[in-house]
């Protein structure tokens, strides 16, 4: 096990290589000078050259990746040139946020997703099932912006359950240890505050939770569907055990591998931030950050960004294959 | 059957969820944003960007200089409802003979939020700092101070101390808009003693003199200011005030029809008459310091001739355009200078709308079945130009009726801007707001001669006009503000005459609030104080 990981870490060093040079070209190659998005409709020559030099943009290329590669090595991520802040501490602000959401969003996804699943598999063509995969199909298709839009507008607009956006009402104070307000709330005994950043996280995570829903619940259905049709089922059934074990312990388990990729690779693509949800719940996250950065040419933010995103969604992946070998004993071997 | 277990628990599920939802009923969302920790006064302003930064040497979006004039004294300001200066920190002041040296006179009670006194040392050393490329805390791009000062150190020589209270301004050259840049947001006074303590994190640690205090800033969600008693003016009349980012337009007003902030600014076109017809809810525009205009590039034919540029004025129309794309809260334009600025020219007729003028003009310029040309668009909205596309197509479909087949040709922003400034357009949509409330930032930047070098245009017709140039620039060494209107009032006959561009609109971007907001006044320049804005219970 130890060696695999190992392995599978050092396997890490080329998809880094590989990435920071996909970002750093992507943010140096596309049309559009940063020094030109600093200054804005007010530069003059003189100042365009002045920044120009300043953030080293009159080397080659390939001088200005190798410079940003020394200092990556060093740990550097270097400055947001718009906001002159450090690009490490723009995404330590941030994740905790898109990090809180996205686990609420999976939460939701995986419990409400592969429990419809299952059920839709083991109640093929019944109402259930007809109902929960046009859900599902509704889900992966409806804009999320739309959703996003509506969901406040009945939620908190006209029943006014719920918080429409931000992650804390405006007069409540909030200690914060870990960022996680949920959890900081908590570990504060601020009870105020966690009532509150629920109501503010549910719809949200809703909104975000549709997609990843929808895919878990249609894959959980399939899957489960070719699983109950073996003959491993119909001898459980055959040796008297209950519906119940027959169908959790027996064939979700064996049907959940796919499932549990997809989850992976869907949380992965949730902590890369949410661009659309972010910007209409004004949820402080990554997506926001990457997507302002981008518009306004912030290149280290952009190419550290992406690296750093990448290494996340890297590590997921990476999680999610040791978790294989939990759900299922013949990877382990091999 | 089991799978009916399944069914109930998964229905449970579903309860439990609503449930935990439910228990949020009954709240009143009313007036939210007036509930305070205790009976603080808190004013909840929403936008759709967060601050760049808090220095407020180093930005220039409304964003932060919106917070920032709140933290931030400057040595002169503007009138409430105009763009002449008043004091403020600086209580005289006197130009000598030559109009090369400005001597003011400071404020002797005043603080920063620090502790540490306002003097003419600190306003040398913030004056040093942004001039100075070598001084140690010229950290940041000091983008405003190169526009306004002509690079570094520019216009300005040296900062001299006559006394504690006295500082002495030397140029290089008279320079009549020097009062005005003085009292622009950006040259708010810092603590020295709070830039060497904070060094490249100032800008999230502001240290000024103003009404507010800063208390805390978390990035895209809120900045926070607190009332400063110590304040030397009149005292703020809320106790807090909070700065919200809700970047979608529609979220945003929902939140405010819910109640859970108190104003907001970017309001969709389609939205006014929404806030109009609430009740709760009031409407306030701001007076106009901008123009949006259609440039046209006169170095291609064939809009060099004029009787092209005419005929295209002829043949837009600007009400239609108004009524469809702003809401209907926009003055049509008929010179590049808003009405609100001193020096607009009022009797200059302009271009109504009559194709059939546009018609005969255009065969009298030998292009009776019209031309093909490019019009281009902006990618992104801005005050001055809401719905760049839109306004474009409407525009081709005006030239279309006149014979001239437009195509509409966009890039993202800043290449837009670039390609712009080398003059590759034919027809341009592009626009302006002023900075200083002076009509040579708007003259001078967008229709001198001397501002047409390919790569950094600002006068993106490449219109060069001796007669106009020589007004311009001896408007600029004038410090007689009554002589300095009479000649922008004359270029503004020339440049309608010549009709380098079409003006197309002065916007007054509107601002919603609750009703029970009072004795906010908006500025022309886009942000203003908020030490006299109140909050009714």
């Amino acid at each position: 096990m130890t060696r695999y990981i190992i392995k599978r870490l050092l396997g890490l060093i080329p998809v880094i290589i590989g990435v920071s040079i996909c970002a750093f070209l992507l943010i140096h190659l596309i049309p559009g000078d940063p020094a030109r998005a600093i200054l804005g409709e007010r530069a003059t020559p003189e100042s365009l050259a002045a920044v120009r030099e300043q953030l080293g943009l009159n080397d080659p290329l390939h001088i200005q990746y190798l410079r940003f590669m020394g200092q990556l090595i060093q740990g550097d991520f270097g400055r947001s040139v718009i906001t002159n802040s450090l690009v490490i501490e723009e995404f330590a602000e941030r994740f905790p946020a898109t990090m809180e959401l996205s686990i609420a969003a999976m939460t939701i996804a995986i419990l409400v997703g592969v429990l419809a699943g299952v059920i839709s598999a083991v109640k093929q063509y019944s109402w259930f099932d007809n109902i929960s995969m046009i859900g599902a199909l509704f889900g992966v298709s409806v804009p999320i912006f739309w959703l996003g839009l509506m969901m406040q507008w009945l939620f908190a607009f006209k029943l006014g359950l719920l918080d429409a956006s931000a992650r804390l009402s405006v007069e409540l104070r909030l200690d914060n240890i870990t960022n996680f307000y949920v959890l900081d709330s908590i570990l504060t005994g601020n009870w105020e505050a966690l009532f509150d950043s629920l109501k503010h996280l549910i719809l949200p995570s809703l909104a975000l939770a549709t997609i990843p829903m929808a895919i878990i619940a249609r894959m959980t259905r399939s899957s489960m569907l070719e699983v109950l049709r073996q003959d491993y089922i119909r001898t459980a059934r055959a040796k008297g055990l209950k519906e119940k074990v027959v169908i959790f312990r027996h064939a979700l388990k064996n049907a959940f591998l796919p499932v549990l990729t997809v989850m992976g690779l869907q949380f992965g693509t949730l902590l890369g931030g949410a661009v659309l949800t972010e910007t209409i719940f004004s949820w402080p996250g990554i997506g926001r950050l990457m997507y302002e950065a981008i518009m306004q040419r912030d290149f280290p933010v952009v190419q550290s960004g992406i690296l750093i995103i990448s290494l996340i969604f890297v590590f997921i992946n990476l999680v999610v294959d040791i978790l294989y070998s939990f759900v299922d004993p013949r990877i382990r071997v091999n | 059957m089991k799978a009916r277990k399944l069914v109930v628990a998964f229905l449970v599920i579903a309860a439990l969820m609503v449930n935990i939802v439910g228990c949020g009923g009954g709240k009143e969302t009313e007036n939210k944003a007036s509930e305070g920790k205790g009976n603080d006064k808190v004013f909840v302003f929403a936008r759709s960007g967060d601050a760049s930064g808090l220095d407020p040497i180093n930005v220039t979006d409304g964003e932060s200089l919106y917070v920032t004039q709140q933290i931030f004294d400057t040595l002169l300001d503007y009138e409430e409802d105009s763009t002449e200066v008043k004091p403020a920190l600086a209580t005289e002041w006197e130009n000598s003979k030559d109009g090369k040296e400005w001597t003011l006179k400071l404020r002797k009670d005043v603080k920063f939020h620090d502790g540490t006194p306002f003097n003419a040392e600190a306003v040398k050393f913030n004056f040093d700092r942004w001039r100075d490329e070598k001084n140690p805390y010229h950290q940041g791009d000091f983008a405003y101070y190169t526009a306004m000062f002509s690079g570094f150190p520019g216009v300005i020589k040296d900062v001299v101390v006559v006394d504690e209270y006295t500082v002495k301004f030397v140029l290089t050259k008279p320079m009549a808009p020097f009062l005005a840049n003085l009292a622009m947001a950006t040259f708010g006074m810092s603590s020295p003693e709070a830039i060497k303590k904070y060094g490249e994190d100032y800008f999230k640690n502001p240290v000024g003199t103003g009404p507010f205090k800063f208390v805390k800033w978390e990035k895209d969600q809120q900045v926070v200011v607190e009332k400063n008693p110590e304040y030397w003016g009149q005292k703020a009349k809320v106790d807090r005030i909070v700065f919200r980012t809700i970047p979608d337009n529609s979220a945003r007003l929902l939140e405010l029809k819910a109640g859970t902030i108190d104003a907001m600014i970017g309001l969709n076109p389609d939205d006014i008459q929404t806030v109009k017809d609430d009740s709760n809810l009031q409407l306030m525009l701001r007076p106009s310091m901008n123009v949006g205009y259609l440039a046209m590039n006169m170095e291609k034919k064939p809009l060099d001739n004029v009787k092209v540029r005419q005929a295209i004025n002829y043949a837009v129309n600007k009400q239609a355009i108004i009524d469809a794309f702003y809401g209907g809260l926009a003055k049509p334009a008929k010179n590049p200078l808003p009405p609100s600025l001193w020096g607009y020219n009022d009797n200059v007729k302009g271009y109504e709308y009559d194709p059939a003028k546009a018609k005969a003009l255009l065969a009298e310029a030998g292009f009776p079945n019209g031309f093909k040309t490019t019009l281009w668009a902006m990618p992104v909205a801005r005050d001055y130009m809401p719905q760049p596309k839109e306004i474009g197509q409407a525009i081709q479909q005006d030239l279309a009726k006149v014979g001239i087949d437009a195509k509409i040709v966009t890039y993202d922003w800043t290449t837009y801007i670039q390609k712009g400034e080398k003059g590759e357009h034919d027809l341009y949509l592009f626009g302006w707001t002023g900075d200083n409330g002076d009509p040579d930032n708007f003259l001078f930047y967008l229709l001198d001669k001397t501002n047409t070098v390919k790569g950094s245009a600002g006068n993106v017709s490449f219109y060069r006009d001796d007669r106009v140039s020589a007004l311009l620039t001896e408007a600029q060494q004038e410090s007689d503000q009554a002589k300095r209107a009479k000649l922008y009032e004359q270029a503004q006959v020339l440049v309608s005459e010549h009709a380098p561009w079409v003006p197309l609109v002065h916007s007054t971007p509107p601002i919603a609030a609750k009703k029970s907001i009072t004795g906010w006044l908006p500025h022309a320049t886009g942000t203003e104080c908020f030490v006299s804005l109140d909050k009714a219970e």
